[in-house]
């Protein structure tokens, strides 16, 4: 059967996907360019679709600890935010990841630091990938660069956040967030009843039955061996992530010379300079990590062997950059080319910048 | 086919609405499509934007600086956006409050006084649907059919009467837009 074609906006596409993958709650805080993902879900009134909850906190930090409380019960859910918001929710975040709590967290970046500006950039990558919160946890990253991307990966989040136990982070900006495509919409899932969370997720807080021990959600542990354990068992999460859901795509790399590297908006520029170089025979394709945590390093490191420079191409000063000279390990020349502060480079500067960086040099 | 648009002219004018009916339209005949507003502090008074992309294949950057077509509704956009359009590209506009015409030799340039249409058929909301008209004659892209379809999808059910006369100023653009230079 055919699909329904809408035309939507990121934030719009993120929010009906919440209904439709059957999310029991939202709770989040109006900030630009995210906004509308709330407003969305306001004027659908999905407790009467779905009996999903919608609930503007008083502030992010409340939000968060919201996600926290209804996560604690095995249910599904998320909030949003742009950059200062998302900073307000890092404690909450560090928490949840030590508690082993799943949800799904959207970030439509906007330029910083501080309150900066509500135009899109892409530079809170170090937040995302590298911590944000305290304490030795990690984030999974998915980044979107297309609309429909903004949809399919809110089922692609809660799929892994049970999986794993562990907050994912939904890593947009404010040009997807705010630009409108083709999206396909999925038939409407139900909600799971307290029956199906119960025997699904047997961890959760659903009320103790005599037959079980107490279920305890905390990040807490006095015990410093008790807690090295956790650690421990945290770290094998982790490496097992990275073996396992690494995600990317490969645009006319086949016969390339040089490689950009980029996600999100700075994805769907890249491609356009593609053409560009390309008109001039300069052969050049595209690596768009889909995940940014966990990195796809191994991918990277063999297309070291075939290009003779990599271009990292992001809306901020220099940030996954570091992950791939990570990656690369000194095999090729890596440079970096970003706008900041809310300006989005043009696809003709990122091919100019290709030539001036490896071929006039 | 790839067709890249910038609509620009002042906010209120309906520029973004055009944009979202043609990008509906797009759909409608099983294009890809992409919307890219101005969405920044420009657009609480002042200038408006929109991006639009139709093409038959995926969609590289929905952010551009140079364009296939221009549609042009006030003077800032002409200042702005006339250097922008690609060598043999179009540019159109309404001669209303555009002080200095485009004066590119590289381009193909037609006019439509929408404005004045609009205010003389007594429905000063469907500017934008004319000018949408004349883009068609222009360069027809779209079918008029999937323009009405368009439409429907991208208004909602409430505002659906008001379909018969946007019909009506779709139609009166086709007619009353005039050529100024063929390259």
């Amino acid at each position: 059967m055919k699909k329904e074609l809408r035309l939507m906006k990121g934030n719009e596409a993120f929010a009906e996907a919440a209904i439709r993958v059957g999310v029991d709650g939202y709770f989040g805080y109006p900030i630009t360019p995210q906004s509308e993902v709330m407003e969305y879900l306001t004027a659908e009134k999905p407790h009467e679709r779905t009996g999903m909850v919608v609930l503007q906190a008083e502030s992010e930090v409340a939000a968060i600890n919201m996600l926290y409380g209804g996560a604690s019960c095995g249910k599904k859910v998320m909030t949003s935010s742009s950059s200062p918001g998302v900073s307000l929710m890092q404690e909450g975040i560090s928490y949840m990841a030590g508690a082993e709590l799943p949800c799904v967290l959207l970030n439509v970046v906007r330029g910083g630091p501080g309150l900066g500006t509500i135009q899109p950039a892409q530079s809170d990558y170090f937040q995302s990938t590298k911590g944000g919160g305290h304490g030795d946890y990690r984030l999974i990253v998915i980044a979107p660069s297309s609309v429909q991307e903004m949809y399919d990966f809110v089922e692609l989040g809660f799929k892994l956040a049970f999986k794993y136990r562990t907050p994912i982070m939904v890593q947009s900006d404010g040009a997807i967030g705010q630009m409108m495509e083709k999206v396909e919409i999925d038939e409407q899932q139900k909600r799971f009843s307290e029956a199906e969370i119960i025997k699904n997720y047997p961890w959760a807080t659903t009320g103790k039955t005599p037959d079980r021990e107490r279920n305890i959600i905390t990040s807490l542990d006095l015990d410093p061996a008790r807690h090295e354990k956790h650690n421990i068992e945290l770290q094998k999460k982790y490496r097992k992530i990275e073996e396992k859901e690494i995600q990317y795509e490969k645009v006319q790399c086949d016969d390339a010379e040089y490689l950009f590297v980029a996600y999100g908006t700075s994805a769907r520029l890249c491609l356009k300079s593609i053409q560009l170089c390309r008109e001039k025979g300069i052969k050049v394709g595209l690596l768009r990590p889909i995940t940014l945590w966990p990195f796809p390093k191994d991918i990277i490191y063999d297309m070291a062997d075939q290009v003779k420079g990599i271009l990292s191409v992001e809306m901020s000063a220099g940030q996954m950059v570091e992950d791939i000279l990570l990656s690369v390990k000194g095999k090729v020349p890596v440079e970096h080319f970003g706008r900041m502060g809310g300006i989005i480079p043009s696809p003709i500067e990122i091919a100019d910048m290709l030539e001036e960086k490896f071929i006039k040099g | 086919m790839t067709e890249e648009i910038i609509i620009a002219g002042f906010g209120g004018q309906g520029v973004l609405s055009m944009g979202k009916i043609l990008a509906y339209s797009g759909i409608m005949q099983d294009q890809e499509v992409s919307w890219m507003p101005s969405y920044g502090p420009e657009m609480r008074g002042g200038t408006a934007n929109v991006t639009v992309i139709l093409s038959d294949d995926r969609i590289s950057s929905p952010i551009l600086t140079q364009y296939d077509t221009a549609i042009i509704l006030n003077q800032q956009s002409m200042d702005k956006f006339e250097d922008m359009v690609k060598p043999g590209g179009l540019l159109l506009y309404d001669p209303n409050g555009i002080t200095q015409p485009p004066t590119r030799k590289d381009i193909n340039i037609w006019k439509i006084e929408a404005n004045k249409e609009a205010a003389k058929m007594g429905m000063r909301k469907i500017f934008n649907m004319i000018v949408l008209g004349g883009y068609l004659k222009a360069k027809p892209i779209v079918e008029f059919d999937n323009i009405i379809l368009g439409l429907k999808k991208s208004l909602p059910p409430r505002y659906h009467h008001m379909i018969p006369d946007n019909e009506k100023a779709v139609k009166r653009g086709l007619e009353i837009i005039e050529e100024v230079q063929k390259i």
